[in-house]
């Protein structure tokens, strides 16, 4: 119970902002695996329309990775003290 | 003779030696000290050289550096174009070809033309400042200064904004920028978003993904590079060292493999930006 106790009361250094950014990269992680599995997907469907769907593959893909990129950024901007 | 031949290299090889120690914070693991973490002070360097209260750093020699191979580069290629080209002029049409195929054929047409040498400029110099970061006595890529790519962002914002209001009016391209047919409730929302979305987030986010992708990169590369020295002692670490440089290794070649994805997006964005300028979408 003591230990309990001793346990409870000790502090955890806990960096908050690396846990944040994972949790941050979750969402990105998703957003871009959805870009590229349908741009191949649709490219197996249609070989021939493969330069226009690239195209529009790139532009999603960093639509999407600029929401993991931010995440990286905003400590900076926003850093206490 | 050759004994004191033998001691200056020696010596200089542990000059050498220490000077790399000196740089990683000086200290092997179990020796008693932390891990030197790599963080924003990695990003700024003592002036090269002061001109009053202007200081020449190192990410300013990197940029003139390439703007200068860039023009050299091109320059020496077509100064007297041949028909059939050879040597240089082949690799340079290559190059402008790739851009031309790849980036501004899809989104601009046969139309956009006029934009391929401000566009093969933009992605020869973005690739080669991103590259600089991989290359020995250089080792820094000046766009994870956000200073340079700021001026790049601005560039490509003015430009589209300049064409937008010249080919579409100034009521016409605004006004094209939401979509037509919707209730009208759903413009309360539309119209506040889209605006942000064409004057704020496209040149903020075309600036901070290149900014922060070289900057992720670098600091990436610098935290198993220092590793590698860190853990690296007659140790168990050294286990850990050789990972440690396998890791360096991967890293560089994905960071090769990024160099060349942010240059194309950078350039790509700008075509499709351009493209939208010049009519409307819908």
């Amino acid at each position: 119970m003591s230990a309990l106790a001793a346990a409870a009361t000790t502090t955890l250094q806990i960096n908050f902002g690396a846990v944040g950014y994972g949790l941050a990269a979750i969402g990105p992680g998703i957003g871009i695996g959805l870009v590229f599995g349908h741009a191949i997907e649709a490219m197996a469907r249609q070989p021939e329309a493969t330069a226009r769907i690239s195209l529009y593959m790139w532009i999603g893909f960093s639509l999407t990775e600029i929401l993991a990129l931010l995440g990286l950024v905003v400590p900076f901007i926003f850093h206490a003290a | 003779m050759i004994g004191d031949v033998r001691v200056v290299a020696v010596a200089k090889g542990v000059a050498v030696v220490k000077g790399v120690a000196d740089a990683a914070g000086g200290c092997h693991l179990f020796s008693g000290c932390g891990f030197p973490a790599p963080g924003l002070q990695n990003f700024s360097f003592k002036p090269l050289f002061s001109v009053g209260s202007f200081h020449f750093t190192k990410p300013m020699l990197i940029a003139v550096l390439c703007t200068v191979i860039v023009i050299v580069f091109f320059g020496a290629a077509f100064w007297k174009p041949k028909l059939v080209p050879r040597g240089i002029q082949n690799l340079a049409e290559l190059g402008i070809l790739a851009v031309r195929d790849q980036i501004l054929r899809p989104s601009l047409g046969r139309r956009g033309d006029v934009y391929l040498p401000f566009l093969v400029s933009l992605f020869f110099y973005i690739f080669l400042m991103n590259l600089m970061e991989l290359i020995p006595v250089f080792q820094f890529p000046a766009m994870s200064r956000i200073g340079f790519v700021v001026p790049l962002a601005l560039m490509v914002y003015g430009l589209y904004l300049y064409l937008g209001f010249k080919n579409q009016g100034a009521w016409g391209y605004i006004s094209n920028m939401w979509p037509r047919g919707v209730p009208w409730p759903v413009y309360i929302i539309l119209i506040p978003v889209e605006l942000l979305r064409f004057f704020i987030i496209q040149p903020f986010t075309l600036g901070i993904r290149l900014f922060a992708n070289m900057f992720a990169g670098h600091l990436l590369l610098v935290i198993f590079i220092v590793a590698t020295w860190y853990l690296a002692s007659f140790t168990i670490g050294l286990l850990f060292a050789v990972g440690s440089a396998a890791m360096v290794l991967f890293v560089f070649v994905l960071e090769l493999l990024i160099d060349l994805l942010q240059a194309f997006i950078f350039t790509t964005l700008t075509a499709t930006y351009i493209a939208s300028a010049l009519e409307a979408q819908h």
